[in-house]
């Protein structure tokens, strides 16, 4: 199943200036502590690692655990001087794995 | 019939009654990333004081001063990590926001790490009256 990924960028971002990054991927986040009308337990699925990078330096990584809520939204502040790749990756269990990549628009 | 299956889905959200972590799980939880017991420090977390539903919680921390991490923790989850942040050279401001699961009205914690080793914390009590799991 294809993973939806919303990251929401500003549109032109000047540079050195500090701007907004949110990122939501859609994911159950299933806690494993949950039980199905059956009654046996839903195992364990979880989003453990979200990595940010800026032309391959890390600026923002996160370890994720039961606690964060299903569709896992961070959010964060950065700066940039000049244009860039920006790459985005989510690691979880049962090989889930799911990448994205956006260019700053530096002006 | 599947509407309500799926309402007795959504609704139920059984916990196991071993599955709670406790002010002591916390924290050891917090020394294995911080490295050391944190001081009590200067850190917001900006977070409703009385939730109405557990299963997606807005909460955001904000550092007084640069910072490498950031994490939150949980003393009445079923597990104490929430979720732990490293912040690279090119981030501007302190802070990252996020939303968590609340198992039930509890004391959620902060730490935050600096460069040069030094770690702090801070607290802040939140109700929740719709909790992510049925309390055991």
């Amino acid at each position: 199943m294809a993973t939806r990924a919303v990251i929401t960028l500003p549109a032109a971002i000047k540079p050195g200036e500090a701007f907004e990054v949110r990122v939501t991927a859609a994911h159950a986040m299933e806690t494993g502590y949950r039980s199905s009308d059956e009654g046996a337990r839903l195992p364990r699925d979880l989003v453990r690692r979200f990595e940010c990078r800026l032309d391959g330096e890390p600026i923002f990584t996160a370890d994720l655990f039961a606690a964060i809520s299903a569709n896992p939204y961070l959010a964060f502040w950065m700066r940039a001087d000049k244009p860039g790749e920006l790459s985005l990756v989510w690691r979880g269990d049962n090989g889930f794995e799911h990448r994205e990549t956006r260019t700053l628009n530096v002006t | 019939m599947r509407r309500r299956e799926f309402a007795v889905t959504a609704a139920a959200w059984t916990l196991l009654p071993e599955a709670q972590a406790s002010d002591e799980a916390m924290r050891v939880a917090i020394r294995a990333w911080a490295g050391r017991n944190p001081e009590p420090g200067n850190l917001k977390i900006e977070m409703a004081e009385l939730v109405e539903n557990g299963n997606a919680v807005p909460v955001r921390v904000v550092a007084s001063e640069a910072v490498v991490g950031l994490a939150l923790f949980t003393p009445l989850n079923p597990e104490p990590e929430v979720v732990h942040v490293a912040l690279g050279a090119a981030v501007a401001r302190p802070e990252f926001s996020t939303r968590m699961r609340l198992a039930r009205s509890q004391r959620i914690v902060a730490v935050a790490k600096a460069a040069d080793g030094r770690c702090w914390q801070a607290g802040v009590d939140v109700i929740v009256t719709l909790a992510a799991c049925v309390e055991p």
